[in-house]
């Protein structure tokens, strides 16, 4: 007999049993939990998640090199995050199904307005780093503009970069979790349909999500070091 | 008399709450029927208060403590840091669901996960805050005569205060957003008006609970800066 305190141990070890073993619905008829099932969840997951980090970084970063570059909108650049920030993420994803209405596009474009504001300040961020001697040395060996941010800034500013790029995925798979709401089954569906899946499915969901955020940190911390050149290791 | 002349005001107001009432059957963004309504939003606007303040203060007192403790064994705040990220890098709304086996559904286990969620943020200004002091202020200091403890509550946290004020602001702006995901935790607050079961297409009650939770964040922000503005008189002595 295992001692009440310790009783939650059982819920975690049914939660386990939903994530291998499928089982019928609360709602009867149809097989749910199972290995299929979470890895189908998984996926659609990554996939909204990465569509939505995708566009952002080939929105922002290519518009944070050029304010950075040229030294422009700096107030733009850094209090957008700041203003970001304070928009409850699902207030965003409820305004876009309230008024657009639910689907994967609909989804992603409000996951894609969350993750822009980390990238473009870290890229603003990363590039106003750059030692302008450096940039002064390599106009005198004749770069132009274009190659100064390609060969220099850029390089230079992608652990900042990367930094904003974690930020935001961290976000933007947590934020997935609700993503159900608006039709599109992610992990979170698990955790938001108790009425189908049961206690142990929604505590399996938890699990399940809690799992892959660590997972995708982990990923873009290892990124975040790879990509910094020798001898400006960034510590964030 | 008094029928008279209210008659008209009377059939006005009848009027206008039926258009509104008519305006939400159509779902479309109606603010006439926020002003009606809004003692509605009364309840969960304090909840929402409640929360934020009562996660952000716990977070604030484990933080402190934590980078105190740290101050003397510098090794630890390497594995603080990666502990506390761990926290932090975890979604609430997962926490809210792994907590439930363990404190049941409520206020308590949503002020755990969003106090865990804050902690991070918190800890590392603290830490920074006192790197940060100049050497110079530290002999000065202990030049005349200050011990450590005085040293510390005297010359480094107050010196310390816009790095320590700067990581509350992003914490308390962060949980007042993560705060409306607390109706899924069972502690109400201002999601329980966007979010109705599992339906979320009510246009005028996300935009007036979203629009109340964003205005929040911002008062929360100003009053940290008022603290901030309070809390460090040197900053304000205008050159000569």
């Amino acid at each position: 007999m295992i001692h009440p305190t310790l009783a939650f141990l059982t819920d975690f070890s049914n939660a386990f049993d939903f994530i291998f073993h499928t089982r019928e619905a609360q709602t009867g008829g149809v097989q749910v939990g199972g290995l299929h099932q979470v890895l189908e969840f998984t996926w659609e997951h990554i996939k909204l998640s990465g569509a939505a980090i995708g566009i952002a970084c080939a929105f922002a970063i290519p518009l944070g090199l050029a304010l950075g570059h040229t030294g422009k909108g700096e107030l733009l650049a850094i209090s957008l995050s700041n203003v970001g920030r304070a928009v409850p993420s699902l207030a965003l994803i409820a305004f876009f199904v309230a008024y657009l209405g639910v689907g994967f596009t609909n989804v992603t474009l409000a996951l894609v307005l969350l993750a822009i504001p980390p990238i473009l300040t870290n890229t603003y961020v990363g590039v106003r780093q750059v030692d302008p001697e450096v940039i002064d040395a390599a106009t005198g060996m004749g770069l132009r503009a274009v190659q100064v941010v390609r060969r220099i800034e850029l390089p230079l500013a992608l652990p900042s970069i990367f930094g904003g790029i974690r930020t935001s995925a961290v976000n933007v798979v947590a934020t997935a979790t609700i993503a159900p709401l608006a039709g599109v089954l992610t992990l979170g569906d698990f955790i938001l349909s108790a009425n189908v899946y049961g206690a142990d499915g929604r505590l399996a969901g938890a699990i399940l999500v809690a799992l892959l955020a660590i997972t995708v940190e982990l990923v873009f911390a290892t990124l975040q070091r790879l990509v910094s050149p020798k001898g400006i290791k960034v510590s964030t | 008399m008094y029928a008279a002349t209210l008659a008209p005001v009377l059939a006005q107001v009848e009027i206008r709450n039926r258009s509104s009432e008519n305006c939400i059957q159509q779902n479309k963004l109606c603010p006439g029927w926020i002003v009606d309504h809004f003692d509605r939003y009364t309840h969960p606007l304090v909840q929402h208060i409640v929360l934020t303040v009562v996660s952000v203060g716990i977070g604030f007192a484990i933080a402190f403590a934590l980078a105190l403790l740290t101050r003397r064994r510098r090794w630890a705040v390497g594995p603080v840091l990666g502990f506390t990220g761990i926290l932090y890098t975890l979604p609430s709304l997962a926490v809210f669901f792994l907590l439930l086996p363990i404190t049941g559904r409520g206020t308590l286990t949503a002020v755990i996960a969003l106090t865990a969620y804050t902690l991070q943020i918190i800890f590392r200004n603290i830490v920074i805050g006192l790197d940060n002091v100049p050497d110079e202020a530290k002999d000065a200091g202990r030049g005349m005569g200050l011990t450590d403890r005085q040293l510390l509550w005297q010359v480094e946290l107050p010196l310390a205060v816009p790095d320590i004020v700067a990581g509350l602001r992003i914490a308390s702006t962060s949980t007042v957003g993560l705060a409306t995901l607390a109706v899924f935790a069972g502690a109400g607050g201002l999601g329980s008006e966007i979010v109705a079961g599992s339906n979320i297409t009510f246009k005028t009650g996300v935009v007036a609970a979203g629009g109340l939770a964003i205005l929040l964040a911002f008062a929360l922000d100003v009053i940290l800066l008022a603290g901030q503005w309070l809390l460090t008189p040197w900053r304000r002595v205008r050159p000569a």
